[in-house]
C-alpha cells in the first residue's frame, strides 16, 4: 500500500463528509460503540431533533442487519471450518454530504439466499407509502420470529422512515458468495 | 404477586409493572439485539397478572426509540393484555410520542389499528 493511498482515502472521506467508517465483523460491542459515537456526534452537529432521531433509528436497523447476518456467516463457518470471508464480513460508512445523511453497508451473502432477499427488496420498492404501511402491519401482526430473533421488518422500516427507495446491488464473488451493498439515504 | 421494577440502559427501557396499582410502564429506548430475551419475562408477568388483576389496568408506553424486533415483542404484550381485557380488568393503553416525532406517532397508529384495546396516542414535549 503506497503512502499516497492514505491521502486518497482521506480525500474521499473528506469529499463525502464521512462521519464513521469501518470494515469488520459486527459484534455486539462494536455495534454499541458505533451507536454511542453517532449519538454524541449527532448531538453536536445535527440541530434538528427529528433528523437526529431518524438517522439514529435507521442506523440501529442497518447495524442490527449486519450483526444478525454476521451471526449467520459464523454459523456457516462451523460447517466449513475455514471461511475466508468471515473475518471481513462487512463494511459500514456513515456520511453527511450536504443536505442528507447516507448509511452505506456491505456484507457477504450466500448465493442461495440472494434471490429471496432480492425479491423482498423489490417488493418493498414497488410499494407506495400506504401499501408499505399495510405490509408492515401485516408482517408485524402475522409474522413469526426467525431463529435469530429477527422479525423481517428491518428493511421495510428503513424504507418507511427514509421515504426513499432501497438502493441496493449484489456483486458476484464466487460460486458460494456475493457481496450485498445497500445505500440508505436519509433526507434532512 | 410481585411488581417488576427495572432501570433502563441505552438499549433497554426502564420497566415498572406495579401490581398494587395496576400500572404498567415502559420508558426509554428499546433496541436490544435480542428482544425476545428481554420481553419474554414481561409477557409472562402479564399472563400471571391476568389471573388476579386489578379492576383497572393502565399500560403507559413512553419510548424514544425501538427497533423492529422490539416492535413485534411490544405487539405481543398488547395481545396478552387484549386476552385479559374484560376478564376482571379493564385495560387501557397510553402511547406517548414527542412532538414532531412522526415516526413514533405513526408507530402508535399502527398498533392502534391492529389491536382492539382502548388505545390513546398522546403527544408530549419530552418523554
Amino acid at each position: 500500500m503506497s503512502l499516497n493511498s492514505i491521502y486518497e482515502l482521506y480525500q474521499t472521506m473528506e469529499r463525502d463528509n464521512t462521519i464513521v467508517s469501518f470494515r469488520s465483523a459486527v459484534t455486539k460491542e462494536l455495534l454499541t460503540s458505533v451507536l454511542n459515537i453517532m449519538e454524541s456526534k449527532l448531538d453536536s452537529f445535527e440541530s434538528s431533533p427529528k433528523t437526529r432521531k431518524k438517522v439514529y433509528s435507521v442506523l440501529v436497523e442497518c447495524l442490527q442487519n449486519l450483526y444478525h447476518h454476521n451471526d449467520n456467516l459464523s454459523l456457516d463457518n462451523k460447517e466449513n471450518k475455514i471461511n475466508k470471508y468471515a473475518y471481513y464480513s462487512s463494511i459500514l460508512i456513515i456520511s453527511n454530504p450536504t443536505g442528507y445523511y447516507e448509511i452505506k453497508t456491505g456484507n457477504f451473502i450466500r448465493n442461495n439466499k440472494m434471490k429471496k432477499l432480492e425479491e423482498r427488496l423489490d417488493k418493498i420498492n414497488e410499494l407506495n407509502k400506504e401499501e408499505l404501511r399495510e405490509l408492515y402491519k401485516s408482517v408485524l401482526n402475522k409474522g413469526q420470529f426467525s431463529k435469530k430473533g429477527t422479525a423481517g421488518l428491518g428493511l421495510m422500516d428503513i424504507a418507511r422512515k427514509t421515504g426513499n427507495k432501497l438502493d441496493y446491488g449484489f456483486l458476484p464473488i464466487d460460486d458460494n458468495f456475493s457481496f450485498f451493498c445497500l445505500n440508505v439515504k436519509i433526507n434532512k | 404477586m410481585k411488581s417488576i421494577k427495572l432501570g433502563g440502559t441505552t438499549k433497554i427501557p426502564s420497566v415498572s409493572f406495579d401490581y398494587e396499582n395496576g400500572k404498567l410502564e415502559l420508558k426509554g429506548r428499546s433496541i436490544p439485539e435480542n428482544s425476545v430475551e428481554f420481553f419474554q419475562p414481561l409477557n409472562d408477568w402479564i399472563k400471571k397478572y391476568g389471573a388476579d388483576p386489578q379492576p383497572f389496568t393502565t399500560f403507559d408506553v413512553k419510548l424514544e426509540y425501538f427497533n423492529t424486533s422490539s416492535s413485534k415483542c411490544i405487539l405481543d404484550l398488547f395481545k396478552t393484555l387484549e386476552s385479559i381485557n374484560g376478564k376482571g380488568t379493564e385495560v387501557n393503553v397510553n402511547w406517548y410520542f414527542e412532538s414532531d416525532d412522526e415516526d413514533m406517532e405513526e408507530a402508535g397508529e399502527d398498533y392502534q389499528e391492529v389491536i382492539t384495546l382502548d388505545f390513546k396516542i398522546i403527544e408530549v414535549e419530552e418523554i
